[in-house]
């Protein structure tokens, strides 16, 4: 107890947090005051060992992690319950999104989606001016900024290549905000080349927007459909997600004695364990938080509670496999031998199957998702999802060509970072190609950092490198991802490297 | 001379330098001029299985069969140990290969590319191979749309160039000095055949860039910017023309310990050759600290 108490204090005095950012953290500490929700000794076992890992999400979950809400029912019919008539005007519209966002939970305490933007507002701009448009725009861009400062916040575009579509990535490219993060819809068949030109033109200003194979994530999901948010997930629209947890691969691969029992054995073993995990959690939501009852999110149709899903989230694949290779006697390394990627993509598709066979209750569609999990800001010793490790990655056609096996077993999201040094923002046609080529090729997202860009992405989300420098030099900044960012950079000297990625993710207990 | 085969010291799948989008380049081995300033020094011999390499290769990726000299890719660790040793220049990790190992490399990473762009050494010296290679590109379906490029130091007679150039999209010629006497002290060879050979490029619609290295104190002076300007003007005020600034990387011999171009005088010339009406005057994208 004194050692909680002393934590609290040290929040509550704090000098680099916010009073807002004092409030989550008291909040998170006080939600793990209470017992953690009910598992068996084995799963416990290997939660301690962190083996299996709850993202810290919190003892006693009361809120799904990601909600995707279904903006376009508070547009179309107004809240009975917020008092909001439908909206007739842009403006109006941008008024009604701005209040909603502020009553839809998260695991940050912000929102993590704010609507397919483009889809939302093109029924609104008949008789707006490209210019208005672009000005109304770039307001609504630094109210999300200043007032919901988090760059788990997520906006989707496309994949029609429309008005609204073009002044967000125009004002987004000017502005260079840490939020929202931004992804494009791609689909070939209906975007054209011209939004995807202009989308890549973007990565080079500002490492934004991160673009999502469309084709490939709407077979995934059924009507309503699906948004891609926080980092780089692709959920269920009108749902969301309802819990996420992950197996450290590399700890799997060390209690392994080879392959054949990495595979047969072991691999099973903590898929099970963290399956069982996963169950407890979401149990805990759907039977005893209350989240669901008596909710106005569900009541008026914004939130649907069998579109939630859960998210098996894997990562240290690149540690895993090396490991493997030593105990086999074989000198390749993950990323850059074809045996060691081809042990990779093995292990991924071992993992689809197994998480296929874990039937979850409350669960939309009754399985969870598997996702490629892009960290947390204290990992150590480990690379995110089933990515390269950190400064030995190949080329980037390379690097696409040796991840793509992995990417269709990956539902829910695989989060990749390709790293461009700065002689592209001379050739942005070779950008264009590249994320064509990868696009076509079935990568399920492009995502790329531009060196020299002061805006770069941390894993999934973006921080401005100028405010890791004001934080260290604990001057605090006003942006919630900033801390998880300076932790990251502190722990495994991401930015050091050049081109700079940024490789870990998240503050255990508040992140995503 | 071309049997289907050619030395390849190296090929990249990424470049964003190397002309218009991204392409895939295949540095050839051997050049016909010496220049001090080579930053890629050990493409231009060819190697003489000498064996000076395997005695410095910490890996046992170099062997010696026989007579020849023989590089396992497997075990190497590309510590570039050979390539400092190498008496001659040379690089005993090239490779021989086909136009058909070449096409299939392109087929592999084709939805990446623009297209392809042969460097070297000097390409040209490898030009029934260039010409086997571009011609079966073009005649593949699923390669046509990759643009063609040479990067040559011009070093080729017309007649060669008339050869080629049928098959060829774009050429990005290097013009080394312009006095005579100093082109001979920095490549060891005459600089006629290659200012031909940017008029005749010219001429044909195929110099996609001229391209110029400043060497503090011997290209940069007024007279060569100002010989620059006049063959570009000749060429015509839409030349693109990209001016490099020498540095030390990869530089071996003298020329490493000559001062390296200062951001300022490279700057200084494009404003000088704009100035004087071009319209396109490219400058490194990236300066070096």
């Amino acid at each position: 107890m004194t050692e909680t108490l002393s934590q609290l204090r040290r929040i509550a005095q704090n000098p680099t947090l916010s009073f807002k950012q004092k409030e989550h953290a008291l909040a998170v500490e006080a939600e793990n005051m209470l017992p953690y929700v009910l598992l068996d000794a084995e799963t416990r076992a290997a939660l301690d060992a962190r083996i299996i890992c709850d993202m810290y999400e919190g003892n006693a979950p009361y809120k799904p992690r990601y909600v995707l809400p279904d903006y376009e029912v508070v547009l179309k019919n107004g809240s009975t319950h917020l008092e909001l008539p439908k909206p007739e005007t842009l403006d109006e519209a941008i008024n009604t999104l701005q209040i909603a966002y502020h009553h839809v939970p998260s695991v940050t305490g912000m929102p993590v989606f704010i609507g397919h933007l483009d889809a939302l507002l093109l029924p609104f701009c008949d008789g707006v001016s490209d210019d208005e448009l672009y000005r109304k725009i770039k307001l609504f861009w630094r109210y999300i900024d200043r007032v919901l400062p988090d760059a788990f916040l997520h906006a989707d575009i496309g994949p029609t290549d429309n008005r609204v579509a073009r002044a967000i990535l125009r004002a987004d490219a000017e502005l260079k905000q840490v939020a929202p993060n931004l992804t494009f819809l791609y689909d070939p068949e209906v975007s054209g080349e011209d939004i995807l030109r202009l989308c890549t033109d973007n990565i080079i200003a500002c490492s934004k927007p991160h673009i999502a194979n469309h084709p490939i994530h709407r077979e995934v999901f059924d009507e309503p459909g699906y948004a891609i948010v926080s980092c780089y997930n692709a959920l269920p629209l009108r749902g969301g997600a309802a819990s996420l947890a992950r197996i450290n691969l590399k700890k799997v691969a060390e209690a392994s004695s080879g392959e054949a029992d990495f595979l047969d054995v072991q691999l099973p073993r903590y898929v099970h364990l963290n399956a069982r995990l996963m169950r407890a959690r979401v149990d805990y939501l759907f039977r005893q938080s209350g989240f669901f009852d008596g909710n106005f999110l569900v009541e008026e149709g914004w939130i649907d509670r069998d579109r939630f899903t859960a998210m098996f989230g894997i990562f240290a694949m690149a540690e895993a496999v090396n490991h493997l290779q030593d105990l086999a006697g074989r000198p390749g390394r993950y990323g850059h031998d074809a045996a060691a990627n081809e042990l990779g993509h093995r292990i991924s598709a071992r993992l689809a199957e197994l998480v296929e066979r874990e039937p979850m209750e409350h669960v939309w569609r009754g399985v969870a998702m598997l996702h490629a999990q892009a960290g947390l800001s204290s990992d150590a010793g480990t690379t995110p999802g089933v990515r390269i490790p950190y400064g030995s990655e190949p080329d980037p056609v390379s690097h696409v060509q040796a991840l793509l096996p992995h990417h269709k077993h990956y539902l829910s999201g695989v989060s990749e970072i390709l790293t461009l040094d700065e002689t592209v923002r001379s050739n942005p046609e070779a950008v264009f190609q590249l994320a064509k080529g990868a696009l076509q090729l079935g990568f399920r997202e492009f995502t790329a950092n531009v060196t020299g860009n002061d805006l770069v992405r941390v894993t999934g989300f973006m921080i401005r490198l100028s405010d890791v420098k004001l934080y260290n030099a604990a001057r605090g900044s006003r942006v919630n991802t900033t801390a998880l960012g300076a932790e990251a950079a502190e722990t495994v000297h991401i930015l050091d490297r050049k081109p700079r990625v940024v490789g870990l993710e998240l503050m255990a207990g508040s992140g995503v | 001379m071309s049997d289907g085969v050619a030395a390849v010291s190296k090929f990249l799948t990424w470049s964003v330098v190397d002309g218009p989008g991204n392409r895939f380049v295949l540095f050839l081995q051997g050049c016909n001029y010496h220049c001090v300033t080579c930053h890629n020094p050990h493409t231009i011999g060819v190697c003489s299985d000498c064996g000076a390499c395997v005695a410095v290769c910490p890996s046992g990726a170099l062997k010696k069969s026989g007579r020849k000299v023989v590089h396992d890719p497997g075990p190497c660790i590309s510590c570039d140990s050979c390539l400092s040793a190498c008496p001659t220049r040379a690089n005993p990790m090239v490779r021989r290969m086909t136009v058909n190992d070449v096409l299939e490399l392109l087929r592999r990473n084709a939805p990446f590319l623009n297209g392809l762009t042969v460097s070297g050494g000097e390409a040209t010296l490898h030009l029934d191979f260039l010409i086997d290679l571009f011609t079966a590109i073009k005649a593949a379906p699923d390669l046509a749309h990759l643009t063609l490029f040479i990067d040559s130091n011009g070093n080729l007679p017309a007649e060669g160039w008339q050869r080629v150039l049928p098959v060829t999209d774009g050429v990005m010629l290097d013009i080394k000095a312009f006095d005579p006497e100093r082109h001979r002290r920095l490549t060891g060879a005459d600089n006629d055949l290659s200012l031909a050979s940017a008029r005749l490029l010219a001429e044909a619609g195929k110099l996609y860039e001229l391209r110029f290295l400043m060497i503090p104190g011997e290209t940069d002076s007024p007279e060569e910017i100002s010989a620059l300007s006049a063959l570009a003007h000749e060429l015509g005020p839409h030349t693109r023309l990209r001016l490099n600034a020498f540095q030390h990387h990869g530089v071996r011999g003298p020329a490493a310990t000559w001062a390296p171009m200062p951001r300022a005088g490279v700057e200084a010339a494009a404003g000088v050759l704009q100035a004087s009406g071009l319209a396109e005057v490219v400058l490194p994208s990236v300066w070096l600290p």
